[in-house]
């Protein structure tokens, strides 16, 4: 009886799951499947152009991913939305382009690393930028918790959301002072040419995008070995779930947290770096719009949600390179934020649910 | 308490100190004379990247006052610079630029107005300015509408509340750099554009310009485009823009608006300067660009709507040389045309008050739209009714090592 019921099922299920749907879902996914459909129209039209926007997409989506990651980890264990998170990645940019100029308040400290440098020198002056990068923006991002926010840890929320919003704008006028208004150029180490030379000639994948990936995949893996298998991982998980209770367990909330803080610090010092060498500028107002995609990244994977924060990252960057290839420039920004209206609509926490991998549950 | 009350004296101290120094400085330029004074101010961004070409401009005001000792015939002059920048937005500000119109207009003691630098600027001043009837000379304001119609279908009367011209520009304004950028396009052998534009005043209105007078010399426009000049990057658009295989692109817009982002991506999607043509007007006309974009600035076209330095009557030379005498740099591309507006415009003033007795805006505007055949720095020119130059010869640029380098003239007359 049971087996024949669940044999039965399979078409039956769908079934009943679309008649007890919501009309509000049947809309959506009507809409997601009529859009899936056009996209893959164009795909077969013309497959080189589809998969090189796809790639272009993804590299972006990358970037905005990583500097969401830096918004969601701080969301998932004490609720605060850091909008200092772009500036201090604006602030990382700007360390990765000071060591590549190899000199610093006046002390020249080795010749400064640029387009015409050998590969073993570029190579090594990438990897110096990103750690001394991630190492800064790391500590500065402990401090600014230190100084800005733990005071503040007991009080209203808004509070701790305006002094997050002063932080910001101290950091972006410490970046003017800093480097100028100006738009400031990154040295070209990482070559334009095309990846797939030779294997097809369609696709345009440089290396530069390759060198996005290979830097985000393995902070990624990292990320989340840190978070579900060690033993400190394990804290920053009871914490988000309830800081009360963690202390009494003997967990040092106090040091759980600012390890969070230093972690989301350190992403954002190696995407400003990547930013920097893949883009080939900055600029000190770069953190603001950044910062704004990233937090839509975050919210539209369902902040507090490390997965859900790449995902909404890499889905930002496709819907932004597939409108610009076939809808228009100028609508960029009016599409992906339709999207995330919509995404919230439909699924008010989010495409995988706020706050769920961090606390190691699932969705509640 | 205690803490509180310091807090409150060191306040009081500052304010003290405040005083002082602009006791100090106001004392200094009194001058116990007979004359007629009158105030000129100038307008410009002064923060931001558009910094260093802006200040040439107002070294060059300073550089002509210096030049008649302060003076316009018998009228003292006194001058103020102004910036319509803010740090916050790396360039020019809408908000900024209307409150300078505002303080001014109702500064009396002013009779004269240098800028703005940016049209959009412009499009919010000149309304105001025009019911204090106040007198603009702007060396760098190119927009079309501002003076004459072909921009949007209201312009240019909606600039001038009181129904009477106010403004005037030393610079040749976007129909005749549109369609110089076109001529020179069908002369590389250009057959197929793709325009760009930062949907600003400037860009767009020039774009427009563009778009309409490649199509009369036999360009194929391929597609039209409005940029997001605070996007990270452009790859997806010119991915999209190599696949129709261009001969060209055009971009209508400033260096502020990323246009030093936008060629990088250009050549990083393999379209190289020499395969494809990137030009652009005199709003990328600035070291800031080269800045930007790097090595991908070699080889890029711009156009500028009078000529370059090097090419300047034998006036302009002269010019050049005391610039770099007095202030021991090189000028910018529109340093010599700040400086022209401050020489007609003291001119202005000279002879209102050789007329009138006495110096009033209104006689300013008066003699300012009375200028003809001025011997002047860029050659001999006049205002028409509408406050444009008559000049018709613009120039080609081409970035060389690093450089903008004359490449020719464009006569559109």
């Amino acid at each position: 009886m049971a087996t024949t019921q669940e044999l039965k099922s399979r078409g039956a299920v769908l079934l009943d799951d679309v008649r007890s749907s919501s009309w509000q879902s049947r809309i959506a996914v009507v809409i997601t499947v009529a859009l899936l459909v056009l996209l893959l129209i164009q795909a077969i039209k013309d497959p080189g152009q589809f998969f090189s926007q796809l790639l272009v997409g993804i590299t972006n989506g990358a970037i905005i991913a990583l500097i969401a990651l830096g918004y969601t980890l701080v969301y998932g264990i004490i609720e605060l939305i850091n909008f200092a998170h772009g500036d201090n990645f604006m602030i990382g940019s700007f360390v990765g382009l000071t060591v590549l100029s190899g000199t610093f308040l006046g002390l020249s400290f080795f010749a400064p690393i640029t387009a015409e440098s050998g590969a073993v020198l570029k190579i090594f002056g990438v990897i110096l930028a990103l750690v001394i990068a991630m190492v800064v923006c790391g500590l500065i991002n402990v401090g600014i918790e230190r100084v800005a926010y733990k005071p503040l840890r007991n009080s209203p929320r808004l509070a701790v959301l305006i002094t997050a919003i002063g932080m910001s704008f101290i950091l972006q006028n410490l970046g003017l002072i800093w480097k100028g208004a100006s738009q400031i150029p990154f040295p070209d180490l990482i070559s334009d040419d095309n990846v797939l030379a030779g294997i097809t000639y369609t696709v345009f994948y440089r290396w530069k995008d390759l060198f996005v990936i290979l830097v985000t995949m393995p902070l990624l893996v990292g990320l989340s070995y840190f978070i579900q298998r060690t033993k400190q991982g394990k804290a920053m998980r009871a914490v988000a779930q309830d800081k009360e209770a963690a202390a009494m367990m003997g967990i040092n909330v106090n040091r759980t947290i600012s390890i969070t803080f230093l972690l989301g610090g350190i992403l954002a010092g190696a995407s400003g770096v990547m930013f920097g060498l893949f883009n080939g500028t900055t600029v000190f107002n770069l953190g603001f719009r950044q910062g704004l995609f990233a937090f839509t990244a975050a919210v539209l994977g369902g902040i507090g949600n490390l997965t859900g924060a790449v995902l909404g990252g890499l889905v930002i960057g496709v819907i932004g390179s597939m409108n610009d290839q076939y809808i228009g420039v100028r609508w960029t920004d009016i599409v992906i934020f339709t999207v995330l209206i919509l995404v919230l609509v439909f699924r008010p926490r989010g495409l995988l649910g706020d706050r769920s991998a961090v606390q190691g549950g699932g969705q509640q | 308490m205690i803490r509180k009350r310091r807090v409150v004296t060191l306040a009081m101290l500052g304010v003290a100190a405040a005083f002082l120094i602009v006791g100090c400085s106001g004392g200094g330029g009194e001058q116990g004379t007979s004359s007629p004074t009158a105030t000129i101010v100038s307008d410009l961004p002064l923060q931001g990247s558009s910094r260093p070409q802006n200040e040439t401009i107002v070294n060059a005001i300073q550089l002509a006052l210096d030049q008649r000792n302060n003076m316009a015939g018998d009228v003292q002059i006194k001058y103020q610079s102004q910036d319509d920048a803010t740090a916050q937005a790396g360039k020019w500000d809408e908000a900024k630029c209307a409150q300078n119109a505002q303080s001014v207009a109702q500064n009396e003691e002013i009779v004269g107005w240098i800028g703005p630098f940016n049209s959009g600027c412009a499009q919010v001043q000149i309304p105001i300015l025009n019911q204090a009837g106040l007198g603009m000379v702007s060396p760098a304001n190119t927009y079309i509408g501002l003076t004459k119609p072909g921009g949007e279908p209201d312009e240019p009367e909606k600039f001038y509340p009181t129904g009477n011209r106010n403004y005037t520009r030393v610079i040749v304004a976007d129909d005749k750099q549109g369609r110089a950028g076109a001529i020179w396009m069908r002369d590389l052998g250009v057959r197929s554009v793709y325009i760009l534009d930062d949907q600003e005043t400037y860009g767009k209105g020039l774009a427009d310009q563009f778009q309409q007078n490649a199509e009369e010399q036999g360009i194929q426009v391929l597609g039209r485009e409005g940029i997001d000049g605070k996007a990270s990057n452009y790859r997806a658009l010119m991915s999209k823009i190599a696949q129709l295989n261009p001969d060209a692109i055009y971009f209508g817009g400033i260096t502020q608006n990323n246009a030093g982002q936008l060629v990088k991506d250009k050549v990083g999607a393999g379209m190289s300067n020499e395969g494809v043509v990137f030009m652009g007007p005199d709003g990328i006309n600035e070291d800031a660009f080269i800045d930007a974009a790097g090595n991908s600035a070699e080889g890029v076209y711009v156009t500028f709507g009078g000529l370059p330095a090097s090419e300047l009557p034998g006036k302009g030379q002269d010019f050049v040389q005391n610039y770099k005498d007095k202030y021991n740099s090189d000028v910018e591309a529109y340093t010599a045309y700040g400086y022209e507006a401050a020489n007609v415009l003291l001119d202005a003033i000279d002879r209102a008050y050789k007329a009138d007795g006495q110096v009033t805006r209104e006689g300013v505007v008066r003699e300012l739209f009375a200028t003809r055949n001025y011997d002047g720095v860029l050659g001999t020119w006049s205002f028409d009714q509408n406050g444009d130059t008559t000049l018709t010869q613009l120039s080609g640029q081409r970035v060389k090592s690093g450089k903008f380098g004359f490449d020719r003239t464009i006569d559109v007359a």
